[in-house]
């Protein structure tokens, strides 16, 4: 065990429509080793043994790569270190006496289920509306050498895939804007080949239903890249916005 | 006990598959739109498949425990993905993924299975390469390979240390087309609860509403369950915290049997742990064993210098150093398969030579990688005569291109920089080769119950070869299962919708809601996570890395007596109707109390050694697992029969026509 004292303010709602407010709970014991979430799972096991509710927080994989965990530490999302998430997140970040305030993601696109919990099910249904190669299953297709595919092109299609749909860009964002999500993926299928025939549809589909989300306007701030655990830059955002405006002129 | 049927059709092995393909009954367009499907789980496997099913006409509800179906843990794999596609020319074939899968799983996995396994592997391949997954390319623009454990080719695709990332957001990239389109419905944040089976088939489940609480009917032709391994009964592993075996073990109650449970996998190469508060493991790539070596010091006095923290790696000369894998097994070295590297850390580390303060870590150090690199881009970029420090600088630039995401992510948890430091890693629980039971189809014993992925026991014996897993996720789902299935579903097109106000599904849900029930009425004082731990203790110590037949019957009384104090003394907060994370919890752990049990039966029945499954009786003089095939070439395939323990035992008699049966060897 450590011997780091901390004031934890944590955001405790107990449901959908119930009003929250910021709660304190000072914690011991805790190792400069834990992350985070072990650290929050230290404060669980004394609520309940002391009868209490625990705080709810969506978390999984633990190694930053499921996208599930989704803090807003000290006015951050994720915390206080860049290219990181929540769970990767370790205490050595810390000292002894730090007061943490710990909310939830705040977006209207995104409303609280429970205390740190959000529902995010409005990313699920942007890529419904067209973050896809329509290619069926088919044992048949040609093979996958058949098509070299430029490495520059190909990395940075990489770089546009490796977004993990956490949210942050949406909490960072004074507007809500949830341009960097839909821009990643919309830039991926763009980037290659097996993507353009449907590229414009895609990033009008895409667009429209990030509209209809209610989630907001990019005004070129450019938190949500500072803020993304894996580092997906502006640049997506702006050929998000070339393929929609050749889409929308294609369209009329 | 009775002899288990696996109906692997006949003929040649290079037949089998494309004869049964040709000759199996299907059913039509139209009516496939009356049928519907349930598939648990979104992984790899669920994913694949679900979407597969649904482009193919089929009705298909799918459920995930997660906040999206894009959150499964396939997603966390790194390493890659496996397929006969001889790319690199260096000789690959069908035959030899068959024969290294084969022989990596000590000779325990089904023949046939594993053959049209490494049969549809390059099709996988295409099929991601259409979905837009972004591999890695070489300059010319072509797919790049890398080598993985237990193999002499180098035939893994990859997508630098993300591969299951890719490979899964292209699955569920085709899921959600087909939710766009209506024909798949998404459950997610729900978590199945039971199977239900109506005379004798598998024909709906119960799931409870994880936001609500709410227990819902589901009723389907079919019931898919990919719903991964059982890891978490460890309690650290590297699994996710939620995976867990609920939905197999409830449908193992309903009729379904368990196969080979003790075959469970340590991967070599994860970051050691640090304290009692771990919540859990974390992965370093087997990938990394294509360029780090693993040793310890040859010195106990050096081991214990660099435990008490006087010595660090680097103090230690080349002369001093034990490079125990590339002594050990001169032709596969460092790329051994996951079984033998971890038995040869934990035998070093057992021995004193371990490299950190708990004496339970070994070294894998890029130091040579990064200056034979370094070199190499000195050459490539003409730079005549360059100091030791720009080799260090050009070779550090390569390591970080390929596993840069890795050592950052050690240097987050550990703090401190692995490419100045030799990393540190241990053997770690990772992946579980046992799971239910299933035919040539997939099919399990509960008829219109299929098992795809980790969650099924066929393909990779008591061991299974790295990048093989996400191979294995991707062949039942995308290329075996939509083509299997339709010889029972042809069966079904007269049925009409399941209705679920039967009695079998009031009893399920009736079930379901009394455990609840029982877990707040306990009212006892210690948290969920308190029995877990435990359970994992006793399961690490008892039934991992190696076992014998005393340490399995002392495991088996100590899991009876903690399942019993769980359901004295656990504590549930809050209530059923709401989003309840530590019931959740509950359900999971109370299920894994029992498989733990069944684990350590499987194993102590086992007097062989074979995989991941090592019982200390039974080894050769050099300490390599010492199969018995005259007595134990067989599936273990459990019944249950109504209490924890009492399971009976079936067994598949393991046919070996392509391949003769030889002792491993990595020398």
């Amino acid at each position: 065990m450590g011997n780091m004292k901390l004031t934890l303010k944590i955001w405790r709602q107990a449901g959908p429509s119930a009003k929250g407010a910021m709660v304190d709970y000072p914690v011991t014991d805790i190792s400069e080793d834990m992350s985070f979430l072990e650290m929050l799972d230290v404060l669980n096991d004394k609520l309940v043994r002391e009868g209490q509710e625990p705080v709810a927080f969506d978390h999984d994989c633990r190694e930053g790569i499921c996208g599930a965990c989704s803090l807003f530490i000290d006015g951050r999302p994720h915390g206080p270190s860049r290219h990181i998430t929540t769970c990767q997140l370790h205490m050595r970040k810390f000292k002894d006496g730090d007061v943490i305030h710990v909310e939830p993601w705040r977006s209207g696109s995104f409303p609280i289920i429970k205390d740190l919990v959000v529902d995010r099910g409005a990313f699920d249904r942007i890529q419904a509306a067209g973050g896809f190669v329509s290619v069926n299953t088919n044992g048949n297709l040609v093979d996958a050498n058949a098509m070299p595919i430029p490495k520059p092109e190909s990395d940075k299609a990489f770089d546009a895939a490796a977004c993990i749909g956490c949210g942050a860009c949406v909490a960072a964002c004074p507007n809500s804007s949830a341009m960097l999500f839909v821009a990643a993926k919309v830039s991926q299928y763009a980037l290659l080949p097996q993507g353009r025939p449907e590229a414009k549809e895609r990033a009008l589909n895409m667009v429209e239903q990030m509209d209809k989300e209610g989630f907001g306007n990019c005004s070129n701030i450019g938190a949500c890249e500072i803020e993304c655990p894996k580092d997906i830059s502006l640049e997506n955002i702006a050929r998000l916005n070339r393929e929609y405006l050749g889409a929308s002129v294609a369209k009329e | 006990m009775s002899i288990l049927d696996a109906k692997v059709p006949a003929g040649p092995i290079e037949k089998k598959w494309s004869e049964h393909k040709d000759h199996i009954r299907l059913v039509n367009p139209a009516n496939k739109r009356r049928i519907d499907i349930i598939v648990v789980g979104t992984g790899l496997a669920g994913a694949s498949a679900a979407s597969s099913l649904a482009e193919m006409g089929y009705n298909v509800k799918s459920f995930c425990y997660q906040d999206s179906s894009r959150r499964a843990h396939s997603i966390a794999a790194q390493g890659g993905i496996n397929a006969a596609k001889n790319y690199p020319n260096d000789g690959d074939s069908i035959y030899r993924l068959f024969y290294d899968t084969l022989k990596g799983g000590d000779y325990r996995a089904r023949e046939s299975n594993t053959w049209r396994l490494a049969e549809v592997s390059a099709s996988i391949i295409d099929q991601c390469v259409a979905q837009g997954v972004p591999f890695a390319r070489d300059y010319g623009g072509l797919l790049d390979n890398r080598s993985f454990g237990g193999a002499l080719v180098s035939r893994t695709f990859y997508a630098r240390g993300q591969t299951g990332q890719q490979l899964l957001l292209g699955a569920y990239s085709a899921l959600m087309r087909q939710v766009g389109k209506g024909k798949v419905k998404m459950y997610d944040r729900h978590e199945m609860q039971d199977l239900v089976v109506v005379d004798g088939k598998a024909r709906g489940i119960i799931a409870r509403n994880l936001v609500t609480g709410e227990l819902e009917r589901h009723g389907a032709h079919a019931v898919l369950l990919c719903t991964g391994g059982y890891g978490n009964v460890f309690f650290l592993s590297t699994n996710a915290m939620g995976s867990n075996v609920t939905a197999a073990w409830k449908a193992h109650k309903r009729g379904a049997y368990m196969a080979n449970p003790c075959y469970t996998q340590i991967h070599p190469t994860c970051i050691p742990v640090s304290g009692d508060h771990q919540s859990k493991l974390t992965l370093m790539s087997e990938s990394l064993r294509n360029d780090g070596r693993i040793w310890v010091p040859k010195k106990l006095e050096d081991a214990k210098a660099i435990q008490e923290g006087k010595k660090k790696g680097s103090d230690i000369a080349e002369d001093d150093r034990d490079y125990y894998l590339e002594r050990r097994y001169p032709s596969f070295g460092n790329l051994v398969p996951r079984d033998v590297a971890s038995r040869a850390a934990k035998e070093r580390c057992d021995a004193g030579f371990g490299v950190n303060k708990t004496g339970e870590a070994v070294y894998l150090d890029f130091a040579s990688a990064i200056e034979r690199y370094g070199k190499l881009e000195a050459n490539v970029n003409h730079i005549d005569n360059p100091s030791a420090e720009k080799i260090r600088e050009l070779g550090m630039k390569v390591v970080s291109e390929k596993y840069g995401n890795l050592f950052d992510m050690y240097e987050n948890i550990v703090g401190e920089n692995a490419y100045v430091h030799a990393m540190k890693i241990y053997p770690a629980v990772h992946y579980t080769m046992g799971g239910l039971w299933v035919d040539y189809n997939l099919q399990s014993t509960v008829p219109g119950m299929y098992v795809l992925g980790e969650a099924n026991f066929s393909d990779h014996g008591a061991n299974r070869l790295g990048a093989s897993a996400l191979m294995q996720g991707l062949a039942d789902g995308y290329f075996i299962l939509p083509y299997t299935i339709a010889d029972q579903l042809s069966g079904e097109i007269r049925t009409g919708p399941i209705k679920t106000d039967t009695a079998e599904f009031v009893e399920a849900e009736k079930s379901v809601r009394e455990r609840i029930d029982k877990f707040f009425s306990t009212k006892g004082t210690e948290p969920v996570d308190h029995f877990h731990k435990r359970l994992g203790k006793v399961m690490w110590e008892k039934c991992g890395m190696a076992r014998n037949a005393k340490g399995l019957q002392e495991g088996i009384e100590e899991i009876r007596k903690i399942r019993e104090d769980f359901w004295a003394n656990v504590r549930v907060p809050g209530k059923p109707n709401e989003l309840n994370q530590e019931l959740e919890k509950a359900g999971r752990v109370a299920d894994f109390l029992e498989l733990g049990e069944l684990m350590c039966k499987d194993a102590l029945i086992r007097n062989e050694s074979c995989g991941g499954h090592f019982r200390e009786e039974y080894q050769t003089e050099e300490g390599e697992a010492l199969r018995d095939d005259a007595n134990y070439a067989f599936v273990g395939a459990w019944e249950w029969t109504g209490e924890p323990g009492n399971d009976v035992l079936h067994k598949e008699k393991l046919e070996f026509e392509a391949l003769k049966l030889s002792q491993r060897s990595y020398k």
